[in-house]
């Protein structure tokens, strides 16, 4: 299904959260801001609700800490008992400062990965993905501000010219 | 203007007479012969459950057989050092803290961040105490040296004249160059702070920026010294209670304690005083930042703690793991304790954004840190001089109190002497600006 949108254009990170800010305070509702680079607050003034990649991330990193302990206590104490620094003890708690460089790289490494690849699904990208942004110049030197259009055209417009937007469109969009 | 406030000028006084009433205790407590040493030896056995059973078990197989006079010579030499460590470890914890503050407004100068002006003047009252602080310390190094007591063994010429490794050492370690040394480190120390002060408040009153660049650069001048200068003081001050034991990394080791201390602090001060009215133009975000840096810094001890620890006892080389031998046989409760509090503690309640910006979080969490990384110093000084002949008794508590309250007196005397914001900071309008 095609809508109209309005597609508002800005040069400027700076005068990009002043016209965010500004259209917020007018009770706007903006659908996407499309940036060549993260503008850093513009989450907040776009009112977007907080991330919660950080909870993610603490659970794969517990994940990882239990991979590394379980993998460890196979490989080293159970299937093949090994003599760690002429202390054959074959215990894990008491090889365990042998196993904490492991068991910290894998918490850090199944947070990292795991944490990406969620952000990646999340956001809707995968490869041979086609770009979602309207226009060639967000990845360059603009900012585009998305509006989805109710009849609300005329007031937007003049809103919009207000905030020092370079250029204003109204394109056709096939929702996804 | 800050005013020093007199509930808490009067709490400091009671910390410093309770505190010289428990030092006191513990001198007189200490024994002179032989006969008293074993008395008090045998009291602690029954007494106190502050030992493990490992540890007691050790002591009653010390006793059963063999007790030699020259074993009880020994425990009478330890039980004698026991008040002196005491007052050692909390004269070095608190001159530590003052320290770690120093190198932290230092690189918040020489990296002109923007964020932290200001909590210069909060920075600069702490660091006013490294002057009593680090006299204080020097004065127990020239008694250690006029043997007034052993706190360091190889100070002893007989020690020395038995010890191989000793006098290979002799060229370094000997009391003369060792007390040059302390000069040297304190008076740089001291030096920079006291001209890096005059300057801030000059900047104050200036209407160009020359103090401020000035002060730049004798600050990244002063980084150097400190990086070569702390590392040796621990190798000096603290290392050198086991003369025949060296770790390479023992100068960051203490730097990483001194610094999250510090830090920890700084942002305890600056609670309180927002708590009081002051600093209002400090806002969350600041304790944010100094809550990431205690969360950082400890995990950063943390990562040096373990990796001097896990080279020692992988490799299991006898004269070296000796050192985590008598920590793990005789301080079992100490020296792991303090791994839970400088490490999981900060890392479980500071983990969440959110909980850096609540302000009595970061406090419990900050007496906690505080409380581990004195842990820390007393694990490092303790083995060597006392042995297995610990307690935190009397003499211990009573040198914290008394360094806490002389700490506390001279800070807030500090804070007195200027306003507590900078004026013509170049930076001041971004630090007031700061949000996260």
């Amino acid at each position: 299904m095609a809508s109209k949108v309005l597609h508002a254009y800005y040069n400027d990170d700076d005068v990009l959260m002043h016209a965010v800010k500004k259209v917020k305070a007018a009770k706007h509702h903006i659908e996407e801001v499309y940036c060549p680079f993260p503008v850093h607050g513009l989450d907040k003034a776009m009112g977007l609700a907080p991330t919660r990649i950080a909870i993610t991330s603490f659970l794969y990193g517990c994940v990882g800490l239990t991979v590394a302990i379980t993998m460890m206590n196979f490989i080293m104490i159970e299937d093949w008992p090994q003599d760690i620094g002429g202390k054959p003890s074959f215990s894990y708690l008491e090889n365990m400062p042998a196993f904490v460089p492991i068991m910290f790289e894998l918490t850090v490494f199944f947070a990292a990965h795991l944490m990406v690849i969620t952000f990646y699904m999340r956001s809707r990208l995968w490869p041979f993905k086609k770009a979602e942004n309207p226009d060639v110049r967000t990845t360059d030197d603009h900012f585009v501000m998305e509006f989805e259009l109710h009849g609300n055209e005329a007031e937007l417009k003049a809103l919009l010219a207000d905030t020092g937007a370079v250029e204003i469109n109204i394109v056709d969009k096939n929702s996804h | 203007m800050y005013t020093f406030s007199n509930r808490l000028k009067i709490a400091s006084f009671i910390l410093m007479a309770v505190g010289v009433l428990g030092i006191g205790a513990g001198f007189l407590s200490a024994p002179s012969t032989v006969e008293e040493a074993k008395a008090i030896v045998a009291s602690h056995d029954d007494g106190h459950g502050f030992h493990d059973t490992s540890n007691n078990h050790g002591a009653e197989a010390g006793h059963g057989d063999a007790h030699s006079a020259e074993h009880d010579m020994h425990v009478l030499h330890q039980l004698q050092n026991k008040p002196w460590s005491a007052l050692y470890v909390a004269a070095f914890f608190f001159m530590m803290i003052a320290l770690g503050v120093l190198a932290f407004y230092a690189i918040q100068r020489a990296a002109q961040a923007g964020w932290s002006p200001l909590l210069f003047r909060v920075m600069e009252a702490i660091t006013a105490y490294l002057v009593p602080g680090g006299i204080i310390v020097f004065v127990i190094l020239v008694l250690s040296v006029l043997h007034m007591n052993h706190l360091f063994v190889w100070m002893d010429a007989d020690v020395v004249a038995h010890d191989t490794l000793l006098q290979g050492k002799k060229g370094f370690l000997n009391p003369t160059f060792f007390l040059i040394r302390a000069v040297i480190f304190l008076g740089g120390w001291i030096l920079y702070r006291e001209y890096s002060r005059k300057l801030s408040l000059k900047q104050d009153e200036s209407d160009d920026n020359a103090s401020f660049k000035l002060n730049f650069r004798i600050s990244a001048a002063f980084l150097v010294f400190y990086l070569v200068s702390e590392s040796m003081m621990s190798w000096d001050w603290i290392m050198s209670v086991d003369p025949h034991w060296f770790s390479t990394l023992f100068g960051w080791y203490v730097f990483a304690s001194m610094f999250v201390s510090g830090i920890t602090v700084i942002a305890m001060i600056t609670v309180y005083l927002k708590s009081k009215g002051y600093l209002e133009e400090v806002n969350d975000s600041h304790i944010h930042d100094l809550a990431k840096f205690m969360f950082g810094i400890s995990i950063f001890w943390t990562y040096l703690w373990f990796s001097q620890f896990m080279l020692i006892w992988y490799s299991n080389i006898p004269e070296e793991v000796t050192y985590y031998i008598t920590r793990i046989q005789d301080y079992r409760l100490p020296f792991f304790g303090m791994v839970a509090m400088n490490f999981l503690f900060p890392v479980l309640l500071l983990m969440n954004s959110d909980y850096k910006r609540i302000n009595w979080f970061v406090i419990m969490t900050g007496i906690v840190i505080l409380t581990g990384h004195y842990l820390d110093i007393f694990n490092m000084i303790m083995p060597a001089t006392v042995g297995d002949q610990w307690y935190i008794g009397i003499a211990e508590i009573g040198s914290v109190l008394f360094f806490a309250g002389l700490f506390i007196f001279w800070v807030f005397r500090a804070l007195t002497k200027a306003p507590l914001q900078p004026k013509r900071n170049p930076f001041i309008e971004e630090s007031k600006h700061f949000h996260y």
